[in-house]
């Protein structure tokens, strides 16, 4: 099978869109419009592109074309569970009963704010916690407010002076940018030889100091961690709270609890466990669910349920806002639905097929994996060539390549996940993919990718003269 | 693969290289450092007056395949900052030891620059 991808190009200009047409604008005049707002915050004029119906319609369907996304193929990134979105999902958030006022009273939107309340338990069941917000707007905001929540926890009972939180080396960089920008210090926890957490080294990392350790299990080489039952009482011997990182949490839904596992706090990212779409940016959620103890330092307002419908209220030690009102509302629905049609059986049927996908893609492989056994993801190792290279040779093949260096204890590493939503001919695809370009020489895809839209990159020029708006792309 | 290792500066085992400059100490990084770096994208800076600490990160520098931290070899008060560089990153992997520099830090200990690394000793630190 050979992939070639859709192309439209100016001569040898690295310039594929826009098209003159595109670039044709008009100004409006805006002078004369009643408008109810301050002269400081409105504009007399504004520019707006000139396009017909049809240019308008092509110029989509051709950028359609030109990108690559999880609707176009197998996708595995690494840590990102990149597993399909499925469309009836959207058909759900686009239901017009869905588009309230966020303002309205809780008495007329009790729709809503049964959805919301139901999906809390959901989540809380799905996690083994007590209670759950949906408020924060991603998974990493979702880590801010675990460990805002776990520092006013602390300063409650008269701990302030723990300053300290744990994140192993194998840690998603958002756990180290949250715990810093919650105002802690951030301690780095060396791995074991078997790359899971080394009890010594942790004895060691923990005191009167620790406030948390922030942990995703599987971790980020898809490696359970079997100790995790000793790790929650070093954490809670020492007075601290065990944090869980729902990046992984694909690999355990419908099996395994973190709740059962001793964590205190954990956050859900929507978009990888309950196929949301992965946002680019927003926007996202990244609920975060507690125990008992930690209820009322939840973000306000909260949801629960009366005897006669649902409310919100203001928990009692409240953190305060981590976002506007019970968050991304829309994403939200995605996630209910999602969990609602898959049910009990659903779920765990996702964790096993996720599972499965992973460990028969890597006994394809023709590719040192140097740790296992491992769940939904694996880190192969590229050996003497270039992990980044590897990975845009690999885009030929007409699948998109994994994370490449990192974690960096696997040298030129390539985090692979396939998810879930990989049939067997999809996963032999990529593994030929793998295999071909790991036969290869590294000076035969010197120039890859030769069959995509775009072509090799200048990273360099890229990065040092910055190009952020079609505007600063001149063409005749 | 050789690296040019100029023998009148002093040198840290973190590839930073130190030049005495009548008191005040002017900071860059090694040949083998941007060499290792790659094409160099970004340098961040401490500013003018900041006080550092031997061993503190003073800056950060980013090239195509990494960011790492700048580390201060001795501790001081920064004099001066090189703007060129900020607006010029590749002036870090065309001249290390020259227009690539970084900063210049009146030490706070006069004698600190001695005590680190002497050309030989860094070259074998590199083999």
């Amino acid at each position: 099978m050979i992939y070639d991808q859709a192309r439209w190009r100016r001569t040898e200009e690295p310039v594929y869109e826009p098209l003159s047409a595109e670039k044709a604008e008009r100004t409006v005049d805006l002078d004369d419009r009643d408008v109810p707002l301050p002269d400081e915050l409105t504009r007399d004029e504004v520019t707006l592109p000139r396009l017909s119906e049809p240019e308008l319609a092509r110029h989509y369907t051709r950028l359609s074309q030109m990108t690559y996304g999880v609707d176009s193929g197998p996708y595995p990134l690494g840590s990102c569970t990149m597993k399909y979105n499925p469309k009836f999902t959207e058909d759900v958030a686009a239901d017009p009963a869905g588009l309230i006022h966020p303002h309205r009273g809780d008495e007329t939107t009790q729709g809503t704010l049964e959805l919301c309340g139901r999906l809390q338990d959901y989540l809380a069941r799905i996690g083994g916690m007590d209670a759950v917000t949906l408020q924060p707007p991603a998974g990493a905001a979702g880590e801010f407010t675990g460990i805002r929540i776990a520092a006013n926890y602390h300063d409650h009972r008269g701990e302030s002076h723990r300053d300290e939180v744990i994140v192993p080396d194998t840690a998603h960089g958002t756990n180290f940018a949250s715990a810093a920008l919650a105002g802690y210090d951030v301690i780095e926890l060396p791995s074991g030889d078997d790359g899971r957490i080394d009890l010594s080294a942790l004895e060691a990392a923990t005191s009167d100091r620790t406030a948390a350790l922030m942990l995703t299990n599987p971790n980020t080489l898809g490696l359970f961690e079997r100790d995790i039952e000793t790790i929650a009482a070093t954490v809670h011997d020492a007075g601290g709270l065990l944090y869980y990182d729902g990046a992984n949490l694909n690999a355990l839904l419908g099996r395994a609890r973190p709740g059962d596992m001793g964590f205190d706090i954990m956050h859900y990212n929507v978009h990888k466990t309950f196929a949301t779409p992965h946002g680019g940016g927003g926007p996202g959620a990244g609920p975060v669910g507690v125990t008992e103890d930690l209820q009322p330092f939840l973000p306000t307002p909260h949801i629960r349920e009366t005897g006669d419908g649902f409310e919100t209220y203001e928990p009692a030690q409240s953190i305060g806002k981590v976002h506007g009102f019970c968050g991304n509302w829309l994403v939200l629905i995605k996630a209910f639905a999602y969990i609602a049609r898959l049910g009990d059986p659903g779920l765990a049927d996702t964790s096993a097929k996720a599972v499965l996908n992973a460990n028969y893609l890597g006994s394809q492989l023709d590719m040192e994996i140097p740790h296992e056994p491992y769940h939904h993801e694996f880190v192969a190792s590229a050996g003497d060539k270039d992990a980044a290279e590897v990975a845009k040779a690999m885009l030929d093949h007409g699948v998109h390549p994994p994370t490449t260096k990192w974690p960096d204890i696997v040298r030129e590493a390539l985090m692979t996940e396939p998810t879930e939503s990989e049939n067997r001919d999809t996963l032999d695809q990529l593994a030929r993919a793998f295999n071909t370009v790991a036969a290869g020489d590294e000076d035969d895809f010197a120039d890859a990718p030769r069959r995509t839209s775009a072509r090799r990159i200048d990273q360099v020029a890229a990065a040092r003269d910055v190009r952020l708006s079609w505007h600063d792309v001149e063409f005749e | 693969m050789t690296y040019e290792v100029p023998e009148d500066r002093r040198y840290v085992a973190t590839h930073e290289w130190v030049e005495d400059r009548d008191g005040i100490v002017r900071i860059g990084i090694t040949d083998f450092a941007q060499d290792e770096l790659g094409d160099i994208v970004f340098v961040e800076l401490p500013q003018v007056d900041d006080e550092l600490e031997a061993e503190e990160a003073f800056g950060v520098i980013e090239s195509i395949k990494a960011v790492s931290d700048l580390y201060a070899p001795v501790g001081g008060t920064v004099t001066d900052v090189n703007e060129t560089v900020m607006d010029q990153p590749e002036l870090v992997n065309e001249d290390p030891f020259g227009d690539g520099w970084m900063i210049e830090i009146e030490p706070t200990a006069a004698d600190a620059v001695d005590e680190l690394l002497s050309a030989a000793e860094y070259e074998d630190q590199l083999e």
